[in-house]
């Protein structure tokens, strides 16, 4: 992934009703949604939200019904004209294109997956996944297989000339999440895309989408109420409260710096596990010794912190293994060296590993677990205590 | 007690019924040579359509339908009593009646249908258009039947051309407001998909909108086609032939038999148009599911 921006809203702002410049003015001054409807009568759909979308990223947006997360998607394909602020695809502010660039953008650059899935119930399988290719004059035999291809990739072979009666919600859906493909768009909008689904087909489609692009390395802004579902696909999570944005963050930064007690309360109904990663609560070994060190400076060192083991790390900081305090002692009783005695039976594991995958490796260690990086240095240690504490 | 607090006082009472006669008349007058030209027209087309039902021989006419009503019901029994019905209308000795109502009936749907779908899709698509004429469509469908009568006499004396008027006018409404009505409540996500995928305003409309507003838009025809089948009835009282022709001089000579058995054929001959013309909405509607 590299970092230029495809897309980015300017202070955007959508208001409905007629007093626009009043609600502007109580808006500007701190007013929330509830109190300008009051005065004036106009919903603030959305109020001043910016945010940048990188090329080849998930960006979620996140928040309850009325947040004005579905009016802001609508806003990236006009399908909705913000009230004020600006809204720039690669740069270009897509309110000044006119009729024929507003179709070729859509027709090219950027498509739609809904949450009730809007296919065209008058049109089979095929036929729906073609639509967009059909609407720019594709030539027939080539739409067709191009059609075929998305239809295989979705996994829905043999299904091309079913109706769309015929298919269940998850199938339905993948008929969705082909016909937007079929464009090789460079943007995904997807509107809940899999609220209607239950949540062993949600699960599936969560891992299609994540399939899919890392084949396709679409850009995917993804709009979910759900914040299990958020943390786990979005690379960047957007939360949004009354129309406005509250904080733009990685899963993880998220999780353990939440803006305010609304997030905080967001991120307490998410199951931790699925996002927390072992660095978040991992700790310093108390008590690191070289294999050169003599052992009486080892006993001294574990005297000092009182623990009675102490981590073994070479010149580079990699990881040994652990050693005791009863084997120091017996080191330097009998004039071995320290390495004679360290013990390499101890379990280890990777800094992003999912505190849900250590649950069972830390349940079952003697020691607490040695966290290494990619290149086996000790960065931390992480105790069977820590990890059921973090849940 | 004065007497302008009992009655409504005469200096204040107009007369604009007079004034919209003599404006009517006029009309007539000054276009004589334009509605003329319309009359010959519309005459020439309703006896085009007459012929060309008169062309079909009685059976296979009554075999025709059977086929289709048994292929729209799925039941041989609901073809054989189609069948029975209309070899009921020809034993009655009414069968060329039968075909002048038809006729009449077929080419006011026709101008319905030329006239009604293109302005429902209008309304449907531009908000003030509808705010205009949808008042309008409420005082052509509640006025009374017999009013519209007048006007198409004086503009085309009596016969068959006013009563296609009068029965246009008064059949067209359901097409016009269910084409309308189809369009605007196709589920809002699926026009959103048409859009969002790039679709022109024509393109959206041709292949997302009308097919999916097709059941409503069958069942506006269904209702266009029974309004017209009741009106042709009416319009017999400004000298349409017909079934309607046949009630109406038994009813001046208070002969009970003679006006119940085009009473009868009317009954059957609509009761099989509306169930084949159901039968394709709910085909349609299938279709769509």
């Amino acid at each position: 992934m590299n970092n230029d921006i495809i897309i980015r809203a300017e202070k955007v702002s959508k208001l409905y009703g007629k007093n626009k410049k009043e609600a502007s003015e109580l808006l500007k001054n701190g007013a929330d949604k509830d109190t300008v409807y009051k005065k004036t009568g106009v919903t603030a759909a959305l109020w001043d939200v910016s945010f940048e979308v990188k090329r080849g990223e998930i960006f979620a947006i996140i928040g309850l019904s009325g947040s004005g997360k579905s009016t802001i998607i609508r806003c990236f394909n006009l399908l909705n004209k913000p009230t004020s602020g600006k809204i720039y695809y690669e740069e270009k502010d897509i309110a000044q294109f006119n009729k024929q660039e507003i179709l070729n953008y859509r027709r090219n650059k950027i498509s739609m997956v809904f949450q009730n899935f809007g296919l065209m119930s008058h049109r089979t399988v095929l036929e729906n996944i073609a639509y967009g290719l059909e609407v720019r004059n594709v030539p027939r035999a080539e739409r067709v297989q191009r059609a075929k291809e998305m239809t295989a990739m979705v996994g829905l072979e043999g299904w091309e000339d079913k109706p769309i009666s015929s298919l269940s919600g998850g199938m339905k859906q993948r008929v969705g999440l082909a016909r937007a493909l079929a464009n090789d768009p460079e943007v995904l909008l997807m509107d809940e895309p899999f609220s209607a689904l239950d949540p062993l087909v949600k699960r599936d489609m969560q891992f299609e989408l994540l399939s899919i692009q890392s084949k396709l390395e679409k850009t995917v802004i993804f709009i979910t109420h759900d914040i299990n579902e958020a943390f786990k696909l979005g690379d960047t999570v957007a939360i949004m409260r009354d129309g406005k944005i509250i904080q733009i963050d990685t899963p993880e930064n998220m999780s353990t710096h939440p803006a305010d007690d609304y997030v905080r309360q967001f991120i307490d109904s998410a199951d931790k596990t699925q996002v927390l990663s072992v660095k978040h609560v991992m700790v310093p070994p108390a008590c690191l010794v070289k294999p050169k060190d003599m052992p009486s400076h080892a006993i001294r060192e574990m005297a000092n912190n009182d623990v009675s083991t102490a981590y073994v790390v070479n010149e580079k900081m990699q990881f040994l293994g652990i050693v005791s305090i009863d084997d120091a002692i017996r080191a330097r009783d009998e004039n071995l060296p320290l390495p004679t005695f360290i013990n390499t039976d101890v379990l280890t594991c990777h800094e992003d590993t999912l505190i849900s995958d250590v649950l069972s490796l830390a349940a079952k260690s003697r020691y607490p677990l040695a966290v290494l990086d990619n290149e086996k240095k000790l960065k931390g240690i992480i105790s069977k205590a820590a990890v059921l504490a973090s849940l | 007690m004065k007497e302008y607090l009992l009655k409504f006082p005469e200096a204040w009472q107009f007369d604009v019924g007079s004034a919209i006669d003599d404006a009517v008349k006029a009309f007539s007058r000054n276009h004589r040579e334009a509605l003329t030209f319309i009359k010959r027209g519309i005459i020439t087309a309703i006896s085009g359509i007459n012929d060309l039902l008169a062309f079909i021989p009685w059976w296979v006419f009554i075999i025709a339908v059977a086929l289709i009503g048994w292929r729209v019901s799925g039941k041989k029994r609901v073809g054989l009593i189609y069948a029975a019905m209309l070899f009921f209308v020809g034993s009655s000795g009414l069968w060329d009646h039968m075909l002048e109502t038809l006729s009449i009936v077929t080419a006011s749907v026709i101008l319905s249908v030329v006239l009604g779908f293109p302005l429902g899709i209008v309304i449907a698509l531009n908000k003030r258009a509808g705010k205009i004429i949808r008042p309008i469509l409420d005082l052509m469908q509640t006025m009374p039947t017999f009013v519209y009568l007048v006007p198409a006499v004086i503009l085309f004396s009596t016969g068959k051309t006013p009563a296609l008027m009068a029965t246009t006018i008064y059949a067209i409404v359901p097409m016009i407001r269910l084409t309308s009505h189809g369009i605007t409540h196709v589920d809002e996500e699926v026009v959103e998909a048409a859009t969002a995928f790039g679709s022109t305003t024509i393109q959206a409309l041709v292949k997302v909108q009308i097919p999916q507003a097709l059941p409503t838009i069958m069942q506006g025809l269904n209702q266009t086609i029974m309004m017209a089948m009741s009106m042709v009835v009416t319009c017999s009282l400004i000298g349409a032939n017909g079934l309607g022709m046949e009630i109406l001089l038994a009813t001046n000579r208070t002969e009970m038999g003679r006006a119940l058995m085009p009473g009868i054929c009317i009954v059957f001959v609509a009761i099989i148009l509306d169930r084949l013309t159901q039968g394709l909405v709910d085909s349609q509607e299938a279709e769509s599911k």
